[in-house]
This record gives structure tokens, sequence and C-alpha cells, in this order.
């Protein structure tokens, strides 16, 4: 590994639309992690041009390229922002050539991750799968909750400004929602999930509004609950710095929820802006994406690396 | 009674005839005036009586669709597949429509409904939203189900754009799309712009349809100015159970349409008793247009915040009418439940 990269270790970015570039510009600013390469497919993309602009190696000619110059690079993290289709069939040729991806798409190849939440239980996995915008935002909020407190159902919606919804959110809105309610219960530790996506096209575009509706029992510890929630949310603003807690309510039931008859609920309203960094300040779905990939890469190179992984190669 | 048999097309519209689609909601819209607590054994009933009289099209579901069951829009008292289960054991001749919004309800909940006897799945998204219907109009299509595709809020686009949407779902495979003035805001002109366009812009095979709400007292009216730019297909809801002020009453519908010589196949007198006998004695309370349901209407804000509203106001110290309000301002849209307890703690704290 060349000493041009300080020490950092060197990522590649797949896809050069939205989420590559944006994913990018904020590899670039990272003190572990340096972006060595950024590949698509057309010629013209913006995205390419502006890597090269921020001194990246940047190619049309796709994965091929990618693998054939992963030596010359030293590249060891890949991440994916293309679609699901595309990363199941990426996935193989990235472990062979002993890449670690890092998937933005739905694909779920390998399993999901939320930083602060499960991310040291996956470092050994070969692939790890971001989710969803809305889960990224969510699932901390769960976890936390259940931290303090059983949380026999939790549901989330998501508002996100209908600008901000790719062509691949919306030919499969279905992948969101289940994606979503399943993280809530698995990573976030509801004993049912269920999660809601809304399109807004209101002019100016709208920021990402996420309510988490957490069911509780009639006596759960409210304050206990309260500081978890607080202390979670300061965790993911570490990483996403639009990211805050708007409102946070406890009601009295009772409810029936899928999870049984629940005593309470605990509602918090959180809103991320974006960091307006290729993309615009409300798309807080998309940056709440690409922030939390560069958390897991810049953990998996701390913990996972380095110092042993920085001479392996 | 003599009445009923001497006026019949006795005005001289020049609708002598012409036949259109009903489609019965009040199993569905009529589930938000409900807070979703309908028994299937009221169900049944309800279905039972329109079904008797004669109306071709009823639709059973959460109030906002598949799936709607949830926090956020309030927890279903029965399961809505019991519903359905029920609503299919009690007709004869009416065909089963379910109503499923991307976002809220899944593919998978399509296909358990059209597996308990639903024919027709009614996609649902906001005005400028279409694409994200395609997936589920052709899961649909593919069900062997009718197809219907429901652009809310139609209120807030131009007839132009809101042709350019119905163009997505048309070519997804949806045969009939909808017009849909889910906050009651639309005058008469609007509905009839909006109907005009479709009608004149998608296949001639491809129905148009509107469905209305009462918010502005124009749900009748809007109805009517529909039929005369010849839309294909009209929802009511019976005695008008439904979100906000109420849809256009099922029974009124049938007995003007009556008059002017339109062909709905309902029986008008017994579309009056399912309207009295069966459905206004489950109703918590009549449909009446007070201060907060004008106020949807008047501020554009969807039908079904109306309770939901009502409950923040009470709980957080505030008008209900001021949380429309700004909502409307704010231009929120449908199944945003969760904006009206965040708007009202705002409005709460300035107060």
């Amino acid at each position: 590994m060349g000493n041009e990269n300080n020490g950092r270790t060197p990522v590649a970015v797949v896809g050069s639309g939205n989420i590559g570039t944006d994913l990018a510009k904020k590899l670039v600013r990272s003190p572990s992690l340096v972006p060595v390469a950024v590949v698509g497919i057309d010629p013209a993309s913006d995205g390419l041009r502006r890597a090269r602009g921020w001194g990246i190696e940047a190619s049309h000619d796709g994965v091929d390229w990618l693998l054939a110059n992963v030596e010359r690079l030293g590249v060891r993290i890949v991440y994916e922002a293309t679609s699901a289709r595309i990363h199941a069939a990426n996935a193989a040729r990235y472990e062979g050539a002993g890449l670690i991806a890092i998937d933005l798409t739905p694909a779920a190849v390998g399993p999901a991750v939320v930083p602060p939440v499960n991310l040291r239980a996956h470092l050994d996995a070969p692939n790890l799968n971001m989710i969803t915008c809305g889960g990224q935002a969510t699932i901390p909020i769960v976890a936390a909750v259940r931290r303090a407190s059983p949380v026999p159902y939790a549901e989330i919606v998501s508002t996100v400004a209908s600008r901000s919804a790719g062509p691949g959110t919306r030919a499969n809105i279905d992948e969101f929602t289940e994606a979503t309610a399943r993280g809530l219960e698995t990573i976030g530790g509801a004993t049912h999930g269920k999660a809601i996506i809304v399109l807004n096209p209101a002019e100016p575009p709208i920021l990402m509004r996420n309510t988490v509706y957490c069911a509780i029992p009639a006596d759960a510890d409210r304050g206990a609950i309260d500081a978890s929630v607080r202390a979670m949310a300061d965790e993911v603003a570490g990483y996403v710095p639009g990211y805050r807690i708007k409102e946070l309510a406890f009601d009295d039931g009772p409810f029936q929820t899928p999870g049984g008859s629940a005593g309470a609920r605990v509602s918090v309203f959180l809103e991320v802006a974006g960091n307006g960094d290729y993309l615009p300040r409300y798309a807080g779905n998309l940056d709440i994406m690409t922030a939390s990939a560069v958390r897991v890469g810049e953990t998996l190179a701390a913990e996972r690396l380095s110092p042993a992984g920085s001479t392996i190669r | 009674m003599t009445a009923h048999a001497t006026v019949t097309g006795a005005t001289g519209q020049p609708s002598a005839g012409r036949a259109y689609r009903l489609t019965d909601s009040t199993l569905r819209d009529g589930s938000h005036a409900l807070a979703h607590r309908i028994s299937p054994a009221q169900a049944a009933a309800i279905a039972g009586a329109l079904d008797e009289a004669g109306v071709p099209v009823i639709e059973v579901s959460h109030g906002d669709g598949l799936g709607g069951s949830s926090f956020n829009y309030g927890f279903s008292s029965t399961d809505e597949r019991e519903l359905i289960r029920a609503v299919a054991g009690a007709v004869k001749r009416a065909r089963i429509a379910v109503l499923l919004l991307p976002g809220i309800g899944v593919a998978d909940d399509l296909k358990e409904a059209q597996a308990l006897g639903a024919s027709i799945a009614r996609v649902a998204t906001h005005c400028t939203e279409a694409d994200i219907a395609i997936q589920h109009i052709q899961m649909a299509r593919n069900l062997g189900m009718e197809a219907v595709g429901f652009l809310m809020m139609a209120h807030m686009i131009e007839p132009a754009a809101l042709l350019e949407q119905a163009r997505i779902m048309e070519g997804a495979g949806a045969q009939t799309v909808y017009v849909v003035d889910s906050a009651g805001a639309m005058t008469v002109h609007d509905a009839r712009a909006r109907v005009a366009e479709l009608k004149a812009g998608l296949r001639p095979e491809t129905q148009v349809g509107v469905h209305a709400h009462n918010n502005l007292s124009l749900a009748v009216a809007n109805s009517l100015g529909a039929l005369e730019e010849g839309v294909d297909q009209v929802d009511g809801c019976s005695r008008g159970l439904g979100a906000g002020a109420g849809n256009c009453p099922t029974e009124i519908l049938v007995a003007v349409s009556e008059r002017l010589g339109y062909v709905t196949g309902v029986d008008t007198l017994r579309a009056m008793d399912v309207a009295e006998a069966v459905v206004a004695p489950i109703m918590p309370r009549e449909q009446i247009i007070d201060r907060s349901a004008l106020t949807l209407g008047y501020a554009g804000v969807y039908s079904s915040f109306l309770l939901h509203a009502e409950r923040a106001a009470e709980r957080f110290g505030v008008d209900a009418r001021e949380i429309l309000l700004e909502l409307g301002r704010r231009k929120v849209v449908g199944g945003q439940e969760d904006m009206i307890v965040d708007v009202a703690l705002e409005l709460s704290r300035r107060a």
C-alpha cells in the first residue's frame, strides 16, 4: 500500500449516480478511508466527472475495470451504489477478489447493519448491507427503547421528498417496507415491526421525517427510555450531522397492537437534513445512507483492517 | 312511493338511459368514521343489504387500505381479512373491491385479499406519485383482478398534470383511473375539469371514476358534474359514512341518478333502507359538516385527518382547525397522520 494514502484504507465506489457521487465526496473527507476509484457505465456521467475533479480515478468501464485494477489501487473495500440486481451479480466477484462489500442497495446479500446497534457483531462478514434509509434512521431509536424496556411492537413512518425517491425505490416500494420492518425486529429488537413510507411532493422539498412508535408496558421506566433515546440520537448525529429529535412524547393505551395489548406508547419524531454534499440538503434520506455507509467503512478500517489489515496485501 | 314511480326520467336530461357503475365504500372509507372498529357481523349485514339493493361493487378494507391497521392510522378492531371473508359470505351478486396504498400495504396483502374473494384492486397514490403503483397494478392484473388506479388529493394538481399521472396507471394495466377528492376540496368546476381531461386523454377503453367527500357540501354535486362529463364509475357511502364530513351518500346518489335518468341497477328505496336501518344504527355520530370538517375542505386537507386532529386538539389543548390549517399550509399529503401530533405539539408550545 502506497504512502500517498497516509495510512488510510483505499476504497472504491461502484455506481456514479446520486448516491455513489455523494458517497465519494464524503469519503474524500474521511480521516481513515481514501476513495481511489469510482466506476460507472456512462461516459457522460456527471458523477465520474466530479470524481476526477476530486482527484479520484474514474472509469466508465464498470466492475470489470475495477477488478482488473484492484491490485494496482490497493482497494480493500468496495461500496455498491447501483441496484439490487446488479449487486446480486457482483457480490461473488468482489468476494473472489478479496474485497469487503458495503452494499447500499436492497440486495441483502450480507447481514444488515446499523452502525451504533449491531455493526460490531458483523465485522468479519464479507458483505454488509445498509438496509434502507428509513431503517438507518429509525432502527437505532427502536434499539434505544429496547435497551430500557420490552418493545412488543414497533412501527415507523418515513416521509421523504418525492424528488429524493429514485426510480429504484419507486419501482419496488415493497422492498422498503418489508426490509425496514424486518430490521425493526431483527436489529431493533421489537417483537413485531411495521414500516410505512410516504412520498411528499411539496415544493420546496421537505426534509426527511421519521416517526417511530414503540409499544411499551404501562409501567415502563419513561425517564430511562427518554435518556436512552436521546443518547442514541446523539450517537447517530455523530456521523449524520443533520439527524435530530424534533419531539418525544409518551401516551397511555391500551393499544391493541400486533404484538398484543400494550399499556403505553412512546412516539419519537425525527428530522434528517442532508449535509448538502452532492445531494441537496432536503435529501436527508439519501444522506443518512451514504453517511452510515462511510461509518461502516471507517469502523471496518479501524477494527478489521488496521493495524494487521494494512500489512496483508 | 308514488313519486318514486312517476318522476323517473321525467326531467328531460340528456343522460337518459346512460349507465354507470356504483362502488359503495361504506366498509372502507366508513372505517375512518368508525375509528376502524367494524365487526364481521356488521360488515356482513351492511354488505348483504347493499347487495340486495343491487349495489354492484362493495369495497372493504381498513380505511387506509390493506395493511393500514397501525399506530399511525388506528388499529382495526377486527383483522380486515376477517371482514373480507364476512363480506364474501354475505353477498350473492356484488363484486368485492379492496384498497391498497403502496408504501402502507404490500403485494402479499393483495394476494391474500384476492384469495379471500376480492376481485377488484384499487391501488391508491398521492396524485403526483402514480409510478409507485405500477408494481401493484401489475400484480393485481397477474392475479386476474380488475385494477383501478386511485389518484388521491387530486385537487392539488391541474387537470393536465393529473392526466399524465393517470396515463402512468393506465400504462401499468389499470382499467379504470379515479379522480379522488380526498380533501373534499373540489368545487364542481374542479371535478368536471379533471374528469373531462381524463376522459379525453386516456384510451377509449379506459374508464374514469370519481370519489367525492362532502366537506364543502359538494359531494353529490361533484359526482353529478362528473357524470355530465361522462364519468364511468362513481363512489358512494351509505348515509355518507366516511372520512371527514363523509362521502357522497349512496342512497342520495341513487335517488338523484334515477331522477336524472342514469341507470345504476340499484333500487332507490332499498338503498335508503340500508342507510337508515342498517348503517345509521352503528354510526357514532351523523355525518355533519361541522367547523373541523368544513376546514378540511377549505384548507385542502386529507379527510381522514379529522378524528386524529380532534383527538390531538383535545390532548394538547389547541384548536383542531389551527392544526388542520397548518397541515394545509405545509402541503401534507395522505398518510402523513404522524404530522398531526407533531404540529399539535408545536402549536401547544407556541401558545
